[in-house]
């Protein structure tokens, strides 16, 4: 029972303000704690939303989620969220930013800083602890903002596309750097990306998702072995989920 | 420092020609060409200035306290009501066309009605100023806490932050460069709206001190009050830029980091 981190059972979700849209249809995965989940899909598909009804945002139209146990929608809060947009807070200076979460939690921001001090090498970020957003690079400030995410005491982080905003080199640093951090850290992860490499080379379990209303199609579990270097994308095996991946997301569904 | 000298190096043809205007100007009332009593030489501006040294802070008190008063409770009475209108829908629906609306009201018309209500002293000059301070106020402040980042509310939301920690931590600084931006607009208007307040009655004031000058036809001692009523007006504007930059650091940087 308590190895369930997250536990998401038929869910629907319809957005219906201007126009209705069928957004996911009976979806139903479990997430153990500790696992790195990845949701792959095509865009539009509902990745996005998914993240939004765990972090109890929204509210499933249809079925439950249970986040360590619990029901979501009985309150925001359970989750670390990181949004798909850094959405760094442009009038906080950087170590202001990073303990953001803490504050809303209600934990002393003395306590706090200390903890995101201790925080800023491994996220590569020691020196601009006073510096604003505006001056950080694009790799800094996805990494400002995921250690906003990681300092948050919560069981389960959810990230919707972390790096898709970078150019192929900083993504490739960054998957390296967050796999590193993950494996000292070991929290549950839910990854929502479109990038087939970087679910593989994260993720214990990957979800594949159909065009909207976004279903899952297929469960692939990587067995790849830990750490996964930078070349085992090359790999017989790496190649082979990844065709079989790329069959399922190009197989018209 | 450089930035210093590139302003002075951009600025310097209009200055240039500034200069060139006032010896124009100079040698032309000398010349005869024009009565000195309808336009004065500005060396006559300039004596004026000196001849009036003594009685013209009491009137320059008067007008900036009525002027700053005035900015004072707009911003009071502004940001209040915009936080109202931005956080309550019912209000919003009720205020905001009336709001909009009753600026086609000729605010300066009123002028003569406030003095028959609260008389010649300073309070119907301040509600001149805070009447026509007020609405650029609330509606930039209005626009810029509906405006700010829906991410960010999503962001503090899916943390648990309740609604006023959503207001502080989100809307309240995403609004503040839009709140300057009324207040500049304010702070434009709010010497000129004091000055005007003026002419319908009073005992100290840089617009007593123009309509007797008028009536004495005093031409170079109008010349003179306009100049001083620029310059405070100027001098105003300015340091609200000074508070803005004070109160968004970040923002400087922002444009150095652009000007680079």
């Amino acid at each position: 029972m308590d190895d369930i981190a997250v536990e998401v059972e038929g869910v629907d979700y319809t957005y219906s303000q201007s126009q209705k849209v069928h957004a996911l249809r009976n979806v139903s995965f479990k997430v153990n704690t500790s696992e790195f989940v990845s949701f792959i899909g095509p865009s539009g598909c509902g990745k996005s939303t998914l993240l939004h009804l765990i972090s109890g945002l929204l509210n499933p139209s249809k079925g439950v989620i249970h986040v360590n146990g619990k029901k979501s929608s009985s309150g925001l809060g359970r989750v670390a969220f990181m949004p798909q947009r850094d959405t760094l807070f442009p009038w906080r200076t950087v170590e202001k930013n990073a303990v953001l979460g803490a504050e809303i939690l209600g934990i002393p921001r003395q306590e706090a800083l200390q903890k995101a001090s201790s925080l800023f090498d491994l996220f590569g970020l020691s020196g601009f602890e006073k510096a604003w957003p505006s001056e950080l690079s694009g790799g800094m400030r996805q990494r400002l903002a995921l250690l906003r995410t990681f300092i948050i005491p919560r069981d389960t982080i959810l990230l919707d596309e972390p790096f898709g905003s970078l150019d192929a080199l900083t993504r490739h640093e960054m998957q390296q750097w967050l796999q590193q951090i993950w494996d000292q850290d070991r929290r549950t992860i839910i990854l929502v990306t479109h990038d087939v490499d970087e679910a593989i080379l994260l993720s214990d379990t990957i979800y594949v998702l159909s065009e909207r209303p976004g279903s899952i199609v297929q469960r692939v579990e990587i067995n790849l072995e830990r750490p996964r270097k930078k070349k085992v994308i090359n790999s017989t095996e790496f190649t082979k989920i990844k065709s079989e991946i790329f069959q399922i997301l190009s197989s018209g569904i | 420092m450089n930035n210093f000298r590139q302003k002075i190096k951009e600025y310097f043809p209009s200055l240039l020609f500034l200069i060139f205007s006032i010896f124009f100007w100079e040698w032309y009332v000398k010349s005869g060409y024009v009565s000195d009593y309808l336009i004065p030489a500005p060396s006559a501006i300039g004596l004026s200035f000196l001849e009036h040294i003594s009685i013209l802070p009491d009137h320059i008190f008067t007008t900036m306290l009525e002027a700053l008063v005035g900015l004072f409770f707009a911003v009071v009475i502004g940001v209040l009501i915009a936080v109202l209108i931005a956080g309550i829908p019912f209000i919003r629906r009720v205020l905001y066309p009336i709001i909009v609306v009753s600026q086609n009201i000729p605010i300066l018309a009123l002028a003569p009605l406030l003095a028959v209500w609260f008389g010649f002293g300073l309070a119907p000059k301040v509600i001149i100023v805070v009447l026509i301070g007020f609405f650029p106020i609330v509606v930039n402040t209005t626009d810029g806490l509906m405006n700010a980042d829906k991410d960010m509310v999503s962001l503090v939301r899916g943390l648990g932050a309740n609604r006023w920690q959503v207001f502080r931590l989100v809307l309240f600084p995403s609004a503040v460069p839009a709140f300057f931006s009324g207040l500049r607009i304010a702070s434009a208007y709010a010497v000129i709206g004091a000055v005007i307040a003026e002419w319908m009655g009073a005992s100290s004031g840089l617009g007593l001190f123009l309509i007797r000058s008028q009536r004495s036809f005093q031409t170079d001692q109008i010349f003179m009050a306009i100049v001083v009523i620029a310059m405070l007006s100027i001098s105003l504007f300015l340091s609200i830029q000074v508070l803005s930059n004070v109160a968004m650091p970040w923002r400087k940087t922002l444009v150095d980091l652009g000007e680079k």
